[in-house]
């Protein structure tokens, strides 16, 4: 499975979501392939593990207003600030992207699970997965707002003395 | 008959989708309940008298998977509808399901008009 072929699944899996969950038809930009984790200004971004012969990371991340703008549309209510619900909306988009995106990868790849998403709102921070160093970034646009996916993908070497150890990938969160 | 419905889902946001979904229809719904996971979902089931539930796959503590299971083994509850509606779309997850005795299963992402139709489809009575 080469570079392409996720690339157009996680492209398509978000042209899904966005549209059948929101009615919003984004733009997905040329991807391109990050080192390391620039530290985020204010943002809130979901982060989803995936597990199994490969292991990986999917991220979601956009500024407060965005997010807001979101869950309006997910939950048919105005949210003009960040609470409980707006994160809850954030973390199911994560959900529902990468989750796609495993069912397809799976085709190819073998089982795979999928973590409890986890999301964070604050500024000045950086987020990092262990031993994973590039992560391809989607920039997806949809109008005036705009969004960050970010995804890695690497063979999980301890799955073959562990094979029964699916768990999510550790990730760190450290300020900027 | 007036219906007793249980949305089961780790996530507020989606319980809050299918709520809004579920008061679209026609459908005599009396009550709607919501678990956050299967272990929930049990307490709910055991104290009321639900006729359909609407579940995810992947919860914390008892999954979806796990819920069939236990409301199958169970005389009183083997023959509820639940219909999964989840982010697992391998063809094995939906057959595990199907086997367990999921009446219906959805994808997420999803439309109302899926919620609906896999809905009123299972509420049928056999012909």
């Amino acid at each position: 499975m080469d570079q392409e072929n996720i690339e157009a699944i996680v492209s398509k899996a978000a042209k899904d979501v966005f549209g059948t969950m929101l009615g919003l038809d984004i733009e997905v930009g040329a991807s391109f392939i990050e080192k390391g984790s620039p530290a985020e200004s204010q943002k809130v971004v979901a982060l989803i593990g995936l597990a199994g012969q490969w292991i990986g990371t999917g991220v979601i991340g956009c500024r407060p207003e965005f997010a807001c703008r979101i869950a309006s549309l997910m939950l048919m209510a105005e949210y003009p600030a960040v609470n409980e619900d707006v994160l809850d909306a954030m973390a199911e988009m994560a959900n529902m992207i990468f989750g796609s995106v495993k069912t397809e990868l799976e085709e190819h790849l073998g089982a795979l699970g999928l973590s409890i998403p986890t999301v964070i709102f604050g500024r000045n921070f950086a987020t990092r997965s262990v031993g994973q160093q590039a992560w391809t970034v989607f920039p997806l646009k949809a109008g005036e707002d705009d969004m960050e996916l970010k995804f890695c993908l690497m063979p999980n070497r301890d799955f073959q003395m562990h094979p029964r150890a699916l768990r999510a990938h550790p990730l760190v969160l450290e300020h900027a | 008959m007036d219906l007793n419905v249980l949305i089961v889902d780790d996530s507020a946001a989606i319980r809050k989708i299918l709520v809004r979904v579920l008061s679209q229809t026609d459908l005599p719904i009396k009550q709607v309940h919501e678990a956050n996971d299967g272990s929930e979902a049990l307490k709910i089931v055991e104290a009321n008298d639900v006729s359909l539930i609407l579940s995810d796959i992947n919860m914390p503590n008892v999954d979806g998977l796990e819920l069939l299971t236990q409301l199958r083994v169970s005389p009183k509850w083997k023959d509820l509808s639940v219909v999964m509606i989840t982010t697992e779309g391998s063809q094995a997850k939906v057959l595990e399901a199907v086997q367990l005795g999921a009446k219906g299963y959805v994808r997420k992402p999803f439309t109302a008009e899926q919620i609906k139709e896999k809905v009123l489809a299972c509420l049928k009575p056999a012909a």
